[in-house]
């Protein structure tokens, strides 16, 4: 057997498919696209008898690197700024991953390529690989960093956590509403084609440049992974291709899952490269640089343009302004500006920025420091507790902002900010495609169209309703982000562990009480609604209050 | 003359943050802490399957963020007709000012299971690279020894045809019954475990597959080709096959596992491989086909019983819902029993084709059905009297 090559095992598995003579299998996931039966290949081309010994193989090194990283004492040279961030990407990354694992039946039956179907079931594998090597990766870290509080309670603050849920979209997207919009076009097309770019490779060399090489060891051997499952999101784009009455639906989801997408993994993994390095070596590339790059070059232009061709609308004018948020309207730093804000909700400590910092920020986005640097001056200032509040609660010229309904983001470029009545309820979004993604896109008539399957946007969407009227002490220790001595902060604004400097629930105490932005939103008449929206689409940049107009 | 530039690159720092350098609230507490274990010690196997999937009846504060076109998110608990304790509570609501909570961690039941096997990644691929390596050393084996040269004309169209056909259920039931329900479970311990389970037969599969391809391209008169007219036209394996789609189309997950795991396997599976196969191969000269029907026999007896009896012990015995899961799989039994008997039956005129004949259907039955009502013993569930015909 082993002397077969590849290609001729692969071409014998094909004939284990049949079409079923006596009952259909059971068809659980709708799908508004059509798909006529056309032979496509297996893009995946795998044989198990080669790929168990192949992921094997790739598990002995990331397992010996892990034991030679211990041994090696790596954690005496890892930068805790970096690896404070870890708490946060790997609390969310291992659900993601698992959940790509459960999208994969949800295209046995709506795309009817029984070819494909095996790559589908070795993606399905990898991915639960994928979920279980971080998990254990974050067990790694727990057991050998100095500070394990966060890792140690990972899941659960995960799971209630705002940023988690930010994070969440990435995972529940994939999962559950029209299987060819989850399962394939977000999931495959835009999450793993585009932006695993900047999660799996990006960030592993700036982990590597924080001390920290597993996350590069474990990482790089899950790329190694994904790069196959991109060719399954390109099989089944190119036979939803082929029917013209899928153009529509594709333009419509290409540009939610674009837009989706980038609001949440440039706001994530933006923030953990430019906030969470120590390195700050002048030619080492910026995330904007990184996302050009990766992005912008290898996606936009050599993977999507050439697919204009037949017949796919490519959203043009939403990869523009991802790029422009990135690079004109601060984007990156407006969503770190907003984490370190609220450092007090979370469940990781956030190192204050530097001089160092600043000027290789300056160097690297000129205007930096004129916009933000003096609120990172303020957030040092204020990061040990000496009888003031935290950052939130004190006068640095910043104003809490709105939540977007759609991305949950926050509006943070706030001339961007539109709202709607939707439901009954007035909702404030961070951009316009996020509310046309709710308003429109995520709906069961589109353009006039009946898409009875399309998905429903869900939950509890703005953190801050739920806490509305709490006091801080009670919301931190309701969510879970206590220390075992049962007063002490997970959560720090400095990475000093002396006790004597870390902010505990008696501090929080003396704070005012949460307002949820929306339910005073929604309190207001429609002059109120209008003013204030004027005067939010003047804030910024960097939270600053609308100037006094004249 | 060499010149040498600094390179930029970053610089080691000494940081001393490894674990045990300072003392702090939380220094010392290095096990997740947001799940009881099973046991008083937490295995790697929880540490690193636990709670991935979220349940908002413990946690997940802001609820399900996607809903499919009928507003359910997540994992909907009604995907099975079965029950696990907490499983009538309604999900915590959320509105403005209600905070996060929810109740206490498990708050379901179904949070209770444990794969026994305890796989995740680096045991399964561990477990299945050993099987494909020494299924391709036996079978190098056999070739370099010209074992194949001593099976008869009969035992070879055997093999290419009903050994050949078995690559058909595996492939079925490995893809369009245990893949399709690993999004169906409500915990990960579950939906990890199927997914194992789903990727044992279709290597099982694979192998058959492959093997014949071996079988084809050492022995000139060895049809490839023959597996599939047999799975298609041979009156034989139309009982079989029929169940076998019959098995992909449950909307059940639970009805679909149980049916194939508890019903199917004991008397279908092992009654083809390890009271036919296994019994007529070495008779007729072959000892390489016993190998590949033995790792499959494995998987299922050692590994995918061995999970699904835990799954569903914890559910015949749940503290609130016992009774009605026992009912349930009871009717299961009515409705799967007889369908599988009926398969096995049809294949009965297998027994009569080798030379060198196995030991007696009537017997390799009676086996297979003694072995299943073991299992339903242990499962405290009543055979059904359909067993008996």
């Amino acid at each position: 057997m082993s002397r077969q090559s590849v290609a001729k095992a692969h071409q014998k598995i094909q004939e284990l498919s049949w079409e079923p003579a006596y009952h259909e299998p059971v068809s659980q996931y709708g799908t508004d696209y059509t798909f006529r039966k056309a032979k496509k290949k297996d893009p995946l081309k795998q044989v198990l008898r080669s790929y168990f010994p192949m992921q094997e193989e790739k598990d002995h090194r990331v397992y010996g690197a892990e034991d030679g990283a211990i041994r090696g004492n790596m954690f005496r040279q890892v930068q805790e700024r970096w690896l404070e961030w870890q708490k946060l990407f790997l609390s969310i990354i291992p659900l993601p991953e698992i959940s790509a694992a459960r999208a994969m039946p949800l295209l046995f039956r709506t795309v009817p390529n029984p070819e494909l179907h095996n790559g589908q079931a070795i993606q399905m594998i990898d991915e639960v690989r994928h979920s279980t090597i971080q998990q254990n990766l974050k067990r790694l870290y727990m057991q050998n960093y100095i500070d394990p509080a966060g890792f140690n309670s990972s899941l659960r603050n995960f799971q209630n956590d705002y940023c988690g849920t930010i994070g969440r979209q990435f995972a529940e997207g994939f999962i559950t509403g029209d299987a060819i919009t989850a399962a394939s076009i977000y999931l495959t097309i835009v999450a793993e084609t585009a932006f695993t770019n900047t999660l799996f490779v990006a960030m592993p060399a700036e982990a590597a440049a924080n001390g920290d090489y597993l996350l590069p060891t474990v990482f790089h051997s899950v790329q190694s992974d994904e790069s196959r499952h991109i060719s399954n999101g390109y099989a089944t784009l190119l036979m939803a291709l082929s029917d013209e009455n899928n153009h529509q639906l594709l333009e419509r989801d290409l540009r939610y899952a674009w837009w989706n997408n980038h609001a949440v993994v440039d706001a994530a993994i933006g923030t953990f490269i430019e906030y969470g390095t120590k390195d700050r070596r002048k030619d080492r590339e910026s995330y904007a640089e990184m996302w050009r790059r990766w992005i912008y070059d290898d996606y936009y232009r050599s993977y999507l343009v050439p697919l204009e061709k037949y017949g796919l609308v490519i959203p043009h004018d939403l990869i523009e302004e991802a790029w422009n948020r990135i690079w004109n309207k601060g984007y990156v730093h407006e969503v770190a500006q907003f984490f370190a804000t609220g450092w007090l909700a979370n469940y990781w400590r956030i190192d204050p920025m530097t001089d160092e910092d600043f000027e290789w920020f300056e160097s690297k986005y000129p205007g930096w420091y004129d916009k933000y640097g003096k609120w990172w001056e303020n957030y040092n200032r204020l990061s040990v507790p000496n009888g003031h509040h935290p950052i939130v609660a004190e006068d640095v010229d910043y104003v809490y902002p709105h939540r977007c309904w759609t991305c949950m983001v926050p509006c943070l470029v706030r001339e961007d900010m539109v709202t709607d009545k939707v439901e009954g309820q007035w909702r404030t979004y961070c951009s316009e495609p996020c509310r046309w993604t709710d308003v429109e896109a995520f709906r069961p008539t589109y353009q006039g169209r009946q898409t009875p399957n399309m998905g429903q946007l869900v939950g509890s969407r703005e953190w801050e309703t739920l806490y509305h009227g709490w006091n801080w002490a009670d919301i931190v220790s309701d969510m879970g982000f206590v220390r075992d001595d049962g007063k002490t902060m997970v959560a720090q604004p400095h990475l000093d562990l002396d006790p004597k400097k870390m902010w505990t629930l008696d501090h929080l105490r003396r704070m005012p009480e949460v307002q949820s932005p929306n339910v005073v939103l929604n309190q207001m008449s429609d002059d109120e609604r209008a003013a204030f929206q004027a005067d939010y689409n003047r804030q910024g940049p960097a939270g600053r209050p609308a100037p006094a107009q004249t | 003359m060499t010149t040498t530039h600094e390179r930029s690159v970053p610089k080691p720092v000494f940081t001393d943050a490894e674990a045990g350098a300072k003392v702090f609230p939380d220094s010392e507490l290095r096990r997740f802490n947001y799940f009881t274990p099973q046991k008083r010690k937490q295995s790697h196997y929880e540490d690193v399957t636990v709670e991935v999937q979220p349940d908002p009846r413990h946690y997940l504060t802001q609820g399900w963020l996607y809903a499919f076109a009928d507003g359910r998110g997540g994992y909907p608990l009604e995907w099975t007709v079965l029950k696990a304790w907490g499983s009538d509570r309604p999900i915590p609501e959320r509105s403005p000012g209600s905070g996060g909570k929810g109740y206490d961690w498990p708050a379901l039941g179904w949070h209770e299971f444990r794969d026994p096997n305890e796989e995740w990644e680096l045991t399964l691929y561990r477990y299945n690279a050993n099987v494909v390596r020494q299924l391709n050393q036996n079978v190098d084996a056999a070739r370099q020894a010209k074992a194949f040269d001593q099976w008869n004309r009969n035992w070879r169209n055997f093999v290419a045809q009903h050994v050949g056909a078995w690559m058909h259920v595996d492939h079925g039931l490995g893809l369009y019954l245990f893949a399709n329900a690993n999004r169906r479970a409500p915990t990960n311990m579950h939906n990890n475990a199927i997914s194992v389970n789903s990727m044992h037969r279709i290597r099982a599969a694979q192998d058959l597959a492959l093997y014949n391809l071996t079988l084809s391209e050492e022995m000139e008169d060895f049809d490839g080709a023959a597996h599939l007219t047999t799975w298609n036209e041979d009156p034989a394996w139309q009982g079989v096959r029929e169940v076998t789609e019959q098995l992909t189309a449950i909307d059940d997950w639970c009805e679909a596992i149980f049916a194939a795991n508890v019903v199917f396997e004991p008397l279908v599976g092992e009654l083809f491989r390890s009271n036919l196969v296994q019994q007529a191969a070495p008779a007729n000269g072959d000892f390489v086909t016993p190998t590949l029907i033995g790792a499959e026999e494995f998987d299922y007896s050692e590994r995918d019983l061995r999970y699904t009896r835990v799954m569903f012990d914890l559910l015949v015995n749940d503290r609130e819902f016992a009774d009605h899961n026992r009912g349930l799989l009871q009717q299961w039994l009515t409705r799967w029993v007889p369908r599988c008997l009926s398969a096995a039956r049809t294949m009965q005129p297998l027994w009569s084709q080798p030379d060198a004949k196995p030991p007696r259907f009537e017997d390799g039955l009676d086996r297979a059905k003694s072995r299943f009502s073991g299992i339903l013993s242990d499962l405290g569930l009543q055979a059904p009297k359909e067993l008996g015909q």
